[in-house]
């Protein structure tokens, strides 16, 4: 069974100047937003960005993004046959796209005082 | 977008923030040493430790008499001849110390009747996998690993740092230049030794076991900078990988604990067991090695047996429910929420990429042919020959990043400044500032050709056809990639980390199907249906280098069991 979930994303390098982007993705029941944002990459345009590791496990923890205003991990939120809203965390530092600084302060790199 | 390059001066830089390259600063800094510690995805959550299910194997004989030499016999036996001994026994015989390591930093192996738990897994003599919970042992495992590392001195840590090659000085290697990845910015690392803990290979396939940023960087940097591979053409599938139904939030491996536990039954297509034509009855125990069952998996598949989706079925419709709950309870509801219910189907599951047995030539001390590169866990080839025994990754990982960590403090100790010599890293650095108008590559669908050739065309089962045709389309899409990275240079521009990781993921592929090709029989992991049976003259390893653009390969004798010190 083939359906179809229209997903509208935020791209930009800053906040102030995105623009928001839908594509038509198909899928298969019980697929995960990770999968409908790979699929996008690899079929439509693979700059879109997004931060993730371990696919599916949800072991890695990086693939938090905002669907619908809320907090999830894309690898277990599900696709649905609908328009779902998908953004970067409100309250991390933003670098691109769907993707936001979630590193301690301390495991991030910062060049060193000269 | 031109970035100015930013600096960093260290003792040792370790590349690679998995169980080795954790347990290799914390070895490192403890002997004195400055670390600066980079990952390329965040510090401790990408990479294979964190993805590993349960099993660790370590002859404490905490519950069963045992001696890392019974370990070293299982390992040489499952390696099929080709294992370095030197490795195989430097695995087994300083894996109790870092397991009690682990556990004086409060890893909590579990335990029965107070003492340490050791589980029986396929391949050994007897019980000797300990673990902390049986599907988050690797979880475990890196959380401890970073809380150990939080706790000592001289640790600086750095992710979003993808590492484009080594710099190398008078024939020696002397630091890194990496990409930002948050920024988009090069830069430019000076240490007096590096650690390569990269992990392994499996993104090269399709279906894959671990973190999709195990592209086979550390084996491209290796050879680029003149560091020989060994090993390339043995690739572990994990022989039950989950395949159907869609499952998310789950380590596609998960099926293992559940036939440590369990058993379960193997079936095709007409429910029938089938693990005995292959040689290995089952009889309700789970004692399949991994590439006897990936062998008889694919093989009922070819001969029209397989499932709807293409693999086998895994029944546990014979449990009763309070049998299934008892044993995994949370992790039976976290399937209902995927319309998962034992006791009514089975699962259909297939053979995974999951770890790389080649990889960088080294001695036991973890230094390779280069000076100043040092290698540690699945980025080290070797230990394991021809295939795998199960458990031995973990133990690895924490055996070969403590030594690492060691020789790279003792080389740090008796170095003086490192030479500066800015010329080294230029080419480096223009890889990662190339600011030319962007190009027209698709390279997410790029890797997704390279993995589907790697899978249909290198997987478990090889022809000479087959491989020569994965050749001739690596060729293809090497000549696709170019010298010139596409990308707009921008923070997190993933074309043109694509484009990096392409140039590291053909080279190495490139190395596993010319290696495999070369190989004329079969032997572990290595199935050639052309030349089906192990041949005794192959009981050689084959070391690959970089000639050029060219892949070499040659024959080595398989190092000899170092006489007891």
């Amino acid at each position: 069974m083939k359906l179809t979930a229209k997903l509208k994303i935020w791209r930009g390098l800053d906040r102030d100047s995105g623009r928001w982007e839908t594509h038509e993705v198909p899928f298969e029941p019980g697929q995960s937003v990770l999968d409908g944002l790979r699929w996008i990459r690899i079929h439509k345009d693979p700059t879109l960005a997004i931060r993730f590791s371990c696919i599916n496990a949800n072991a890695c923890k990086e693939c938090m993004i905002a669907l619908d205003g809320e907090t999830v991990y894309a690898c277990t939120a599900r696709l649905e046959p609908r328009e779902m809203t998908l953004a970067p965390l409100s309250n991390k530092k933003l670098v691109r796209d769907l993707v936001t600084d979630i590193a301690p302060p301390a495991e991030r790199f910062t060049p060193p005082a000269s | 977008m031109a970035h100015e390059v930013m600096t960093v001066e260290t003792d040792v830089l370790v590349i690679g923030a998995g169980g080795a390259g954790m347990y290799a600063a914390i070895e490192a800094a403890r002997r004195g040493a400055q670390v600066f510690l980079i990952d390329r995805s965040l510090i401790g959550r990408g990479g294979a430790t964190v993805m590993a299910q349960m099993t660790v194997a370590v002859a404490l004989g905490a519950e069963t008499p045992d001696h890392w030499r019974h370990h070293v016999d299982d390992t040489l036996a499952a390696g099929r001849g080709l294992c370095s001994e030197p490795l195989s026994r430097l695995l087994c015989e300083e894996g109790p110390e870092c397991i009690l390591e682990m556990e004086q930093w409060g890893i909590g192996w579990a335990r029965r009747d107070g003492r340490i738990a050791q589980a029986m897994a396929p391949g050994h003599d007897r019980p000797r996998c300990v673990y902390v919970d049986f599907l988050n042992t690797g979880p475990a495992v890196s959380k401890t690993l970073r809380i150990a590392m939080n706790k000592t001195d001289g640790i600086r840590k750095a992710g979003d740092l993808c590492v484009v090659d080594l710099v190398k000085v008078d024939g020696e290697v002397l630091g890194a230049v990496a990409l930002h990845l948050s920024s988009g910015a090069p830069v430019r690392i000076s240490a007096k030794a590096t650690v390569l803990a990269t992990g392994g290979l499996t993104r090269l396939y399709r279906r894959n076991s671990a973190s999709g940023n195990m592209g086979g960087d550390g084996y491209a940097l290796a050879l680029r900078a003149g560091a020989p591979l060994t090993d390339m053409e043995f690739v572990q599938f994990f022989p039950i990988g989950h395949l159907a139904p869609r499952l998310v939030g789950m380590d596609p491996i998960m099926w293992d604990p559940f036939r440590y536990k369990l058993g379960g039954r193997l079936l095709n297509a007409n429910g029938e067991e089938f693990a005995h034509r292959y040689g290995m009855p089952e009889d309700g125990k789970y004692v399949l090695t991994r590439d006897v069952a990936t062998y008889g998996i694919l093989k009922e598949v070819e001969a029209g047996r397989g499932s709807p989706h293409g693999g086998v079925y895994l029944s546990f419709q014979h449990c009763a429910e309070s049998a299934l709950r008892a044993a995994f309870g949370p992790v039976i509801d976290r399937l209902a929420a995927n319309n998962i219910d034992l006791t009514k189907t089975a699962i259909e599951v297939a053979p995974i990429a999951h770890y790389h047995m080649g990889g960088v030539q080294a001695d036991a001390r973890m230094e390779t042919q280069v000076p100043g590169l040092i290698v540690a866990g699945e980025a080290v080839g070797g230990a394991n020959g021809a295939n795998r025994l199960s458990g031995n990754a973990i133990t690895e990982a924490l055996v070969f990043g403590r030594r690492a960590g060691r020789s790279a403090a003792e080389r740090v100790a008796r170095m003086r400044a490192p030479p500066v010599r800015a010329d080294a890293a230029r080419a480096a650095l223009d890889l990662v500032r190339a600011d030319a108008p962007d190009r027209a590559l698709n390279t997410a669908a790029m890797v997704q050709t390279l993995q589907t050739t790697m899978a249909d065309d290198v997987g478990p089962l090889r022809t000479r056809a087959k491989l020569e045709r994965a050749l001739a389309t690596i060729d293809q899409l090497t000549g696709a990639l170019g010298e010139r990275p596409a990308g707009d240079g921008n923070a997190f521009d993933l074309k043109r980390l694509d484009w990096l990781d392409l140039r590291n993921m053909l080279t190495v592929a490139r190395a596993v199907a010319a290696a495999a090709l070369n190989r004329t029989e079969s032997r572990g992991a290595h199935q050639r249906e052309d030349f089906a049976e192990m041949d005794p003259g192959w009981r050689v390893n084959q070391i690959v280098r970089l000639d050029g653009d060219r892949i070499t390969l040659a024959k080595s004798q398989v190092a000899p069991e170092m006489a007891a010190q």
